[in-house]
């Protein structure tokens, strides 16, 4: 495909040559059934849709297709794909979700968070965390399973 | 491996199979769709050797399969009561396999609201999995030829002590399933000595899928051919297309087809709302092609809905007498004779629900059924809309229930599944319908518009002789009756029927109110407006009265007896008053506790903090919660620690419990802070979470300690009893903090700040 974007989900090589306004998130959920990234707002304000574009966290509802040339993606899929990462392992000792549907963005941003900030202060959490928005209220478990984590990678 | 494309259901579940469940970029096609490929509606507990009732079932190998017939929207009621089952049946937790069941009247009610899961289905599913354990004694018994006095179970075995003998249940289901099953006379339950999980609880059944990306929500649901749709809804309830363009809108890339959804017939109910479909081979088509959808409405009778109009109107009619729901000695004399009275106007706004997963759900009719996938708080009540608006049967209704992404209440009202059952019958083929952020705030059926005018005499010691409340708020049932006004039994028992202060003159009232939008359950539904008015108003007399507040509260509360409601309608939350009386001692109880535990009256607080204190029961449980909040001088609020000590009865899972009372601050703190919708010319003016905030991880409490009371009560309701004493708790400290009392939420429409 001449005008085709080529780009990376979880590894893999992929290309899309549809509306280049598309954004990512409906393309991880409709055209590859990757649907453990969420959809909850539409408009970058709720963070359920949090994916990885190499260490970053993003937006995937806000990402549009003709911004990924080259991009190297991760979804929630690929984390822990082999083996659960400690994050994922934090968040279940402190048994932090309820309903869940905000979770797959919750640990992609934490994980993001932990890669700059190997050792977050509250203050840390605060701020890297504000954007992720969970309805059920398990902020208290996710601020302990982020300091957990970060105890166990040191 | 990476995208499965356009692989036949039947394939694709054999390939499933044989990836051991999960291929990375495959669909995570929902487990129960292996019931529409056979056209079955049994689930696997119905076709296990052992299957003495609907609940349980035992394979030969062992297998124990344990339906979960409530929805799973966070409580983790889906482990919870199956953990009830397997305690009797004496199972190992490892060996278990939860079923989610569809939509069906043998479970009984499956409305998962109103707190009451455990409460209403603990003694029926002890004795379902009582029924399959008594079954595999007496097979054990059989075969060894010994009585079954003689047989004891032990972890998924049966035992013979005085020989040694035992025989694993997989071993014994066969023998077991060709026994009669026992009377509920001859089963016996275990000794609570003898719990092995009730009490202590289980993490959920699910937690490796929440955290790895794969528990499959009503959102993630698929069905091969399926179109993608989105519902431009009329913006004012009850309004009607005049005229619609949908040439731009067909023109999009994806646009199948447009669809008009004609209006309901008043009342709502769960009746779609109408409008205009967009329907598309991608969710991002449909929502492109609804943006080009050119509509004129006729906005009907509720254009003139205008919140700041209506509110005044509410706080006018709860000045003046209305209804009396409950009376006592004489309030009127009272306040005569005295001057020292003192009053105050409440108010609560709309509230949305905004749960994170907006609206959504699969459905496909076919042959005269459809069967339907949708996170739903209540599948009997999608069988029953989605019936009545096809026109088939109910039991050809299939409702499968995936996880729901957060519920609160709005759920257990399916329009939006009987939206996608209706879309399938008229393209003919599965219809997923996908609601936007937008469409949920604008489209929800909201929390009442609430306003509670409060009066009390007071004596020489500040302590009231005499108390008059009075609420007004569009009531719930006006979804199903237009002509509804006022409260029914069912929410006006909410935190106001039942103002258990001891107080010599009461009346209590509720004034009339018409609704302009959908008003449905939230959270603690009455129960928020109703507490936050009795706590503050009581908060204020205490300090008025130069009084602590805490010690004010329990004089209020007075000693400890049963309250007695002869001759009010009170339904008690539908629970028989004699198992769950209303006692005082017990609502003493936790706020003494919550004292002590707070560190009230002792704690050192910083500069601009202040504590405050609420205690409130709910959906039959009793709570006190103590809040401690930082004002800073720009008026910015923190709140670094909560304290709420629960009586909820018998608690079968602590972890989870504690866990939603967590939840409950935080939900708590969002109502305060910035829970608003108001509407102008009929429509709402809030769409998304910039201008309908909820609390976030900055902002919500630091530190919320639970404390669950040791009791030997019958189990009462744990998701929704934490919001309502919050609020008011908040409000108390901020008044606390600052000196400025809280009257109306939410708090965003106060400054708090020094300047003012």
């Amino acid at each position: 495909m001449a005008n085709a974007i080529q780009f990376k989900i979880n590894g893999v090589a992929h290309s899309f040559d549809g509306d280049p306004d598309t954004p990512l998130l409906w393309y991880l959920r409709d055209t590859l059934g990757l649907t453990g990234t969420k959809f909850g707002c539409g408009v970058g304000l709720c963070g359920a849709c949090t994916v990885h574009k190499s260490d970053d966290a993003i937006r995937a509802c806000i990402t549009p297709m003709s911004s990924l040339a080259g991009a190297e993606i991760r979804t929630i899929e690929d984390i822990g794909a082999n083996g659960l990462h400690p994050v994922q392992k934090t968040w279940m000792q402190f048994n932090v979700p309820q309903c869940g549907y905000c979770q797959s963005g919750q640990i992609m941003q934490a994980i993001a968070l932990l890669k700059s900030k190997p050792k977050p202060t509250d203050e840390d959490i605060d701020e890297g965390m504000a954007a992720n928005i969970c309805r059920c209220g398990t902020y208290q478990r996710i601020r302990a399973a982020i300091k957990a984590a970060a105890e166990e990678k040191a | 491996m990476s995208a499965i494309e356009n692989v036949s259901r039947r394939g694709f579940l054999k390939g499933l199979g044989a990836a051991g469940a999960l291929v990375v970029g495959a669909y995570y096609t929902p487990k129960i769709l292996h019931r529409y490929e056979s056209d079955d509606v049994r689930t696997d507990a119905d076709n296990a050797t052992l299957h003495p009732n609907v609940f349980v079932g035992v394979e030969t190998d062992g297998t124990v399969w344990i339906v979960a017939h409530r929805s799973e929207m966070g409580t983790v009621i889906r482990t919870t009561l199956p953990l009830v089952v397997a305690d009797e049946l004496d199972a190992d937790w490892k060996r278990v396999k939860i079923d989610q069941a569809i939509g069906d009247p043998r479970y009984g009610d499956q409305n998962t609201d109103g707190s009451h899961s455990v409460r209403s289905f603990f003694d029926i599913v002890r004795l379902s999995g009582a029924t399959a354990r008594l079954m595999l004694i007496r097979a054990a018994a059989q075969r060894w030829g010994v009585p079954a006095s003689e047989c004891q179970t032990d972890l998924h075995v049966v035992v013979h002590s005085s020989s040694g003998r035992r025989l694993g249940y997989g071993e014994l289901a066969t023998a077991a399933s060709k026994l009669p099953v026992p009377k509920k006379e001859e089963v016996q339950l275990k000794a609570k000595s003898t719990w092995r999980y009730i009490g202590k609880g289980m993490t959920s059944y699910d937690l490796t899928d929440l955290v790895t990306g794969k528990a499959v929500y009503g959102m993630d649901a698929h069905l091969d051919g399926m179109l993608f749709a989105s519902i431009e809804h009329p913006p004012v309830l009850g309004g009607k297309i005049k005229t619609v363009d949908n040439a731009d809108a067909l023109k999009v890339t994806g646009v199948a087809q447009t669809i008009v959804i004609d209006p309901f017939k008043p009342p709502p109910a769960f009746q779609p709302l109408g409008g205009v479909a967009v329907l598309a081979d991608s969710t991002w088509a449909a929502f492109q092609g609804r943006k080009k959808l050119k509509i004129e409405w006729d906005n009907g009778l509720n254009e003139t809905y205008d919140s700041d109009q209506y509110k005044k109107d509410l706080q006018e009619t709860a000045r003046k007498s209305a209804k009396v729901i409950r009376s006592q000695g004489d309030v009127d004399v009272a306040f005569t004779s005295t001057t020292n009275t003192f009053e105050g106007d409440y108010y609560v706004p709309l509230l949305a629900h905004a749960s994170m997963e907006p609206m959504v759900a699969l459905a496909e009719f076919k042959d005269g059924k459809v069967h339907a996938w949708a996170p739903t708080q209540n599948p009997q009540a999608v069988q029953a809309i989605v019936s009545s608006e096809l026109g088939i049967r109910k039991e050809d209704v299939i409702c499968h229930v995936t996880l729901l992404g957060g519920g609160f209440g709005r759920k257990s009202k399916p329009d939006y599944v009987a939206e996608a059952a209706v879309l399938s019958r008229k393209v003919g083929r599965p219809v997923k319908v996908v609601w936007t952020r937008e469409d949920d705030i604008k489209f929800d059926y909201y929390n009442a518009v609430a306003a509670m005018y409060m009066k009390a005499a007071v004596d020489s010691k500040g302590r009231p002789v005499a108390w008059l409340q009075r609420s007004v708020f569009p009531p719930i049932t006006s979804i199903f009756d237009v002509n509804a006004v006022y409260g029914d039994p069912g929410h006006l028992q909410q935190g106001w029927t039942d103002m258990p202060y001891d107080i010599p003159n009461l009346r209590i009232e509720n004034g009339a109110a018409k609704a302009h939008v959908r008003i449905g359950w939230l959270r603690s539904v009455a129960n928020i407006y109703h507490a936050f008015a009795v706590q503050t108003f009581t908060d204020e007399l205490a300090h008025r009265a130069k009084r602590d507040p805490a010690d004010y509260l329990l004089d209020l509360i007075g000693q400890p007896r049963t309250l007695n409601f002869s001759g009010v309608d009170y339904p008690n939350y539908g629970a028989a008053y004699d198992a769950y009386p209303w006692e005082t001692g017990r609502l003493r109880r936790v706020t003494e506790m919550v004292v002590e535990k707070s560190g009230w009256g002792k704690r050192k607080l910083g500069k601009g903090a202040g504590l405050g204190i609420a205690a409130h029961r709910s959906f039959l449980t009793y709570v006190a919660t103590v809040v401690e909040v930082e004002v800073n001088d720009q008026g910015d609020i923190r709140i670094p620690r909560v304290d709420t000590v629960v009586d909820a009865g018998l608690v079968v899972n602590p972890e989870v419990t504690k866990a939603q009372f967590e939840g409950a601050a935080v939900f708590g703190t969002s109502v305060a802070r910035s829970g608003e919708i108001t509407a102008k010319s009929g429509a709402i003016e809030q769409s998304n979470f910039d201008n309908y905030p909820v609390a976030r991880i900055n902002e919500a409490p630091y530190q919320t300690n639970v404390y669950l009371v040791e009791s030997d009560a019958p189990p009462a309701g744990v998701g929704e009893p934490g919001v309502p004493p919050f609020v008011p708790a908040l409000c108390n400290a901020i008044y606390a903090a600052t000196g400025k009392r809280i009257r109306e939420l939410p708090l965003s429409r106060t400054n708090l700040g020094k300047q003012s």
